[in-house]
């Protein structure tokens, strides 16, 4: 449980952390809080020929509230998210998911970005980016662009980041006096979810985005549903995700979790 | 900007419990085992090696750590706190090691290094600490002897004591 051997550049600005990234391209793994690249590269799962640490530029440890999102650079500690001031008021979904991120011990290093760049897909990071419609920020030597959530997330760790490319930062926008919920089901708070889900009441009715089923984390949106016909939708959105059975659970349950959760928390933010 | 290569060994310095330490390390050196191998500092235990059981968590410029996630070559110039500073003097114990004992906190032991870390660090931020939060601390360590209640119970003991420190209730 070592990891392989590999060059280590702590870089000291932006520049300099693209500018290795575009000569060493697919070799290379960007290091932020290391909290889920650590145990990839101690298990061997990932062996990178370089390592390229951004925990001490100074410009990627940004939140930085515009006029209708916050953009949170790719330094920011989920801790530092967890302590910003303005974060229940600003962002109130990632304010009720963020404490299911990991544990404390991990919050207090891993990084918001480098949970999205992992994109596991039980994790709560990428299901809230998901659900709120969120931006990536990408940044490379030649060019930068945003690439919006849905599209982001490719496959089952799987991102459109390309190699030369670092996540900058992402954007979220701000809650305009909207109702928010999150569940999760997991062994332990703090284990991977089973099943993750976030509700939003949205200006044409409802979204729920769900986590853990699909290999992506999946948003449906809908409008104002109840009764026989919001149990129709869910459950049709339970076996379009294609859970599977593994170790953790079966399919089965899954969907049972998604149309269970998916009722209370539609009913919640719809009350 | 530094670049350390991958096949030479670089001189690695931080303050360790108050002292500054220095020695090398390869780039891929783990923390957990640059502290225990490098520096000799073998309070700090190595469980699972992927960040889940929690027993090499060490204090990182105040911020909870786990040492087997952290490379040595990330905490150059960082303030860094294990087990070995809890204790006051060589002969003494601090509150909470001494709470730890008289609730029979411990078995084995193999765990108790890293959740002392996190409790010290959380009873420093939070001086009068529910149960439930406590628990929620202890979600991100795993210890298979004591089934956490006496754990529980040193931390809140620990936690009043701090609160009113007058009271010496130990002389281990």
């Amino acid at each position: 449980m070592k990891p392989a051997a590999f060059d280590y550049l702590r870089a000291a600005t932006t520049s300099e952390a693209l500018e290795a990234l575009a000569q060493q391209g697919g070799d290379a793994r960007v290091l932020a809080g290391g909290q889920s690249l650590m145990a990839m590269l101690n298990m061997r799962l990932a062996k990178p020929k370089l390592l390229v640490d951004i925990m001490r530029i100074k410009e990627l440890r940004r939140i930085e509230r515009q006029k209708d999102a916050v953009v949170i650079g790719a330094s920011v500690r989920q801790a530092e998210l967890l302590a910003w001031p303005a974060l229940a008021e600003a962002l109130p979904l990632v304010a009720l998911a963020l404490p299911w991120v990991g544990h404390m011990q991990t919050r207090s290093r891993g990084t918001v970005c480098g949970s999205l760049a992992h994109a596991d897909p039980s994790a709560e990071m990428p299901l809230t980016l998901v659900a709120l419609g969120g931006e990536v920020l990408l940044r490379s030597a030649k060019r930068r662009r945003r690439v919006a959530a849905k599209d982001f997330f490719a496959g089952m760790m799987l991102t459109a980041r390309a190699d030369d490319e670092l996540i900058e930062g992402i954007s979220l926008p701000i809650a305009r006096d909207g109702r928010f919920a999150f569940r999760e089901v997991a062994r332990r708070h703090g284990d991977f979810a089973i099943v993750a889900c976030a509700a939003m009441k949205t200006s044409s009715g409802v979204r729920l985005a769900v986590g853990g089923v699909a290999d992506v984390p999946t948003a449906r949106d809908w409008p104002r549903l109840d009764g026989t016909a919001l149990d129709d939708a869910l459950n049709a959105f339970a076996y379009e995700l294609g859970a599977r059975d593994d170790v953790h659970a079966t399919a089965r349950y899954r969907r049972d979790l998604v149309r269970m959760i998916g009722r209370d928390l539609i009913g919640e933010v719809l009350q | 900007m530094t670049r350390l290569n991958s096949n030479a060994r670089h001189a690695v310095r931080f303050t360790l419990n108050g002292k500054p330490v220095e020695a090398e390390a390869e780039p891929r050196m783990l923390l957990s085992d640059f502290l225990r191998h490098q520096l000799g500092a073998t309070g700090t235990h190595v469980g699972c090696e992927h960040g889940v059981c929690g027993a090499c968590t060490v204090i990182v410029d105040g911020m909870l750590t786990r040492s087997c996630l952290t490379l040595a070559a990330q905490v150059d110039g960082c303030e860094i706190r294990t087990v070995e500073g809890l204790a006051p003097s060589a002969d003494r114990l601090g509150v909470l090691q001494q709470a730890f004992r008289r609730n029979h906190a411990l078995q084995c032991g193999f765990c108790t290094a890293g959740i002392l870390m996190s409790l010290d660090h959380y009873l420093g931020e939070n001086p009068a600490p529910t149960e439930a939060g406590i628990r929620d601390l202890l979600s991100g360590h795993l210890c298979r002897c004591t089934g956490y209640t006496p754990i529980i119970q040193a931390a809140l003991e620990a936690a009043a004591q701090l609160a009113s420190p007058t009271k010496e209730t130990s002389d281990a």
